[in-house]
C-alpha cells in the first residue's frame, strides 16, 4: 500500500510537467498564431509565402521530430547558443516546439474563422468611420472566436495528450515516469495515467462548453 | 448650392467599364432615387460615394470640397478617407448589424469610437456618452424600436433589423444618407415599415440617394431620379420626367419590362 502511495505522488509529481508545458504552450501559441494567421492573409506576397510554407513545414512534419530537431539541432550545428544544461534545457526545448507547432495549427483555424465573417461587417465599420484595427477587436474579433471555438477545442484537447510526446527529449512527463516503473515490470502505473489525462481533458471539455454557452447569447 | 458633385466619375472591373462618365449633383435636402436593372452599376456608385471602392476617374466634391479626385492621390490618404467617409451614410442591402451588440449598442458604437478622438474626451466622458446614447434612443424611437433596445439582432425581424441600420447611420449624422437597395433582402411583407421610414426621413428634408428597385415608391418619395443602364446615366429629371415621359428609348423599355413584371400601370 505504502508503495501504491509513493507512486501515485510520483506520477502526479510528473503530471506537473504535463500541465506546465500544456499552459505555456497555449500561452505562447495562441497569440503567435494570430500573428501567423495575419501573415498568410497579407497582401505582401513574400511575407504570406514565408508564413504558408512555414505552415506546410510544421504541419507536415511530425511534432516527435521537431522536439529532437529543435533540442539537438543547436549542439549539432555547432551553433553559439544551445539550450540551458539539464532539465530545463529539456523543458525549454519541449516548449518552444510545442509553440511553434501549435501555432502553425492554430493560425489555419483562425485565418479560416477570419475569412469566414462576411466582409459586409468589415465593409459596415468602415462606413461608420472605424478604423481597420477598430473592426477587427470590436466587430470581428468576438464572431470570429465564436465560430472557431469548436475546432479550437480540439486542438487543446489533443495538445494535453501531445505533452507527454516531451518525453523524446528526455522531459519527465507522466508516461516516462511510468515507463520507469513498467521497465521493472509493474505495468499497472502506466494505465493510471490515463486517468489524469481523463480527468484533465473532462475539466477542460466542460470550460469548453461553458465557453460555448457564453457566446450563444448572439448568432452569427 | 449643391451639396454633393460628382464630375466624370468612372470606374472599371479589368476590362469591364461599371461605371462611364457619371455626372449628377445633389441639393441639400434633396432625395434622389437611381433606378435601373441588375449590374447597371447603380450599387457600385453608391460603394464609390463611401470610398468602398475606388473610382478610376472623376472627381467628387462634398460642399464645394473635393473629396476625391482620381487626378490628385493627396485626396486618396488612407489617413483621410477614414474622416471623409463620415460626409456619407450607407445602409446596406443585408443590413450588415453586429451581430453580437444590443440594438442600442450597434447604434452608439461608432459614434463612442469617434468620441474618443476628441480632445475632451476624458474630462467630459460621461457627459459625451450619456448624449450618445440618448441620441440614440432618439433615433431608435423615431424608427419605431424603442422596445427592442436590448434586443439582439437576430431576436428581431428583417424589417426591424434594416431600421436599426438606419438610426445606426443617422447616428453618425451624415451629410448625405445612401440606401442601397433597403428593401430587397426583406420579405415582401416587411417592405412597407423600412419604406415609410425612409419616406419620414425624405419629409424631414433628409439628403438621401436611394439604390432601389421599389419603382413606385421612387416615384413617390424622389425629388429627383437617375436612371442607369450599363454603367451610364441614360436619364435624370423629375419623377414625373422620367416615369411618365421617358425621353430616352433604353429608360422606355425598362419601364414598360418593369410595368409588365409588376401587371399594373405607373
Amino acid at each position: 500500500m505504502d508503495q501504491v502511495i509513493v507512486i501515485v505522488d510520483r506520477l502526479t509529481e510528473s503530471f506537473i510537467l504535463n500541465c506546465k508545458l500544456f499552459a505555456l504552450t497555449l500561452l505562447f501559441s495562441l497569440p503567435l498564431g494570430l500573428l501567423i494567421s495575419f501573415g498568410s492573409m497579407s497582401r505582401f506576397y513574400p511575407l504570406r509565402w514565408l508564413m504558408r510554407t512555414l505552415v506546410w513545414v510544421v504541419r507536415g512534419s511530425p511534432l516527435m521530430l521537431q522536439l529532437m530537431i529543435i533540442f539537438y539541432g543547436p549542439g549539432l550545428l555547432n551553433m553559439s547558443y544551445t539550450w540551458p544544461a539539464g532539465d530545463t534545457g529539456r523543458f525549454v526545448a519541449a516548449t518552444v516546439a510545442f509553440v511553434i507547432n501549435y501555432a502553425c495549427y492554430f493560425s489555419e483555424i483562425f485565418r479560416g474563422g477570419i475569412e469566414s465573417i462576411p466582409r459586409g461587417q468589415y465593409e459596415a465599420g468602415l462606413v461608420l468611420g472605424m478604423t481597420k484595427s477598430q473592426i477587427f477587436f470590436k466587430v470581428t474579433l468576438l464572431q470570429v472566436i465564436k465560430r472557431i471555438l469548436p475546432p479550437v477545442g480540439n486542438e487543446v484537447i489533443t495538445l494535453v495528450k501531445d505533452t507527454s510526446l516531451a518525453r523524446i527529449i528526455a522531459n519527465k512527463e507522466i508516461i516516462m515516469m511510468a515507463g520507469e516503473y513498467s521497465s521493472r515490470g509493474l505495468i499497472w502505473p502506466l494505465f493510471a495515467t490515463g486517468i489524469y489525462f481523463l480527468v484533465f481533458v473532462g475539466v477542460l471539455t466542460i470550460l469548453l462548453d461553458w465557453l460555448e454557452k457564453r457566446l450563444g447569447y448572439f448568432r452569427t | 448650392m449643391a451639396i454633393l458633385e460628382v464630375k466624370n466619375l468612372g470606374k472599371s472591373f479589368g476590362t469591364l467599364e461599371v461605371l462611364q462618365k457619371i455626372d449628377f449633383s445633389l441639393e441639400k435636402g434633396e432625395s434622389l432615387a437611381i433606378i435601373g436593372s441588375s449590374g447597371s452599376g447603380k450599387t457600385t456608385l453608391l460603394r464609390c460615394l463611401n470610398f468602398l471602392e475606388k473610382p478610376d476617374k472623376g472627381s467628387i466634391m462634398v460642399n464645394n470640397e473635393v473629396i476625391f479626385d482620381a487626378m490628385d492621390p493627396a485626396t486618396q490618404r488612407e489617413s483621410e478617407v477614414r474622416k471623409k467617409r463620415l460626409h456619407f451614410g450607407l445602409v446596406f442591402q443585408n443590413f450588415n448589424l453586429f451581430p453580437q451588440y444590443t440594438v442600442l449598442k450597434n447604434v452608439t458604437l461608432a459614434a463612442e469610437l469617434l468620441a474618443k478622438e476628441r480632445p475632451d474626451y476624458k474630462q467630459e466622458k460621461k457627459a459625451i456618452l450619456n448624449e450618445i446614447e440618448d441620441r440614440a434612443k432618439r433615433l431608435l424611437s423615431q424608427v419605431g424600436l424603442s422596445d427592442k433596445l436590448d434586443n439582439y439582432p437576430h431576436m428581431i425581424s428583417g424589417g426591424q433589423q434594416q431600421r436599426v441600420a438606419i438610426a445606426r447611420a443617422l447616428a453618425l449624422e451624415p451629410d448625405i444618407l445612401c440606401f442601397d437597395e433597403p428593401t430587397s433582402a426583406l420579405d415582401p411583407e416587411l417592405t412597407g415599415e423600412v419604406l415609410k421610414v425612409i419616406r419620414n426621413l425624405a419629409e424631414e428634408n433628409t439628403t438621401m440617394i436611394i439604390v432601389t428597385h421599389e419603382m413606385d415608391f421612387a416615384r413617390d418619395v424622389a425629388d429627383r431620379v437617375i436612371f442607369m443602364d450599363e454603367g451610364v446615366i441614360v436619364e435624370q429629371g423629375s419623377p414625373q420626367e422620367v416615369f411618365d415621359d421617358p425621353k430616352e428609348e433604353r429608360t422606355k423599355q425598362f419601364l414598360y419590362r418593369y410595368k409588365k413584371d409588376k401587371g399594373h400601370s405607373l
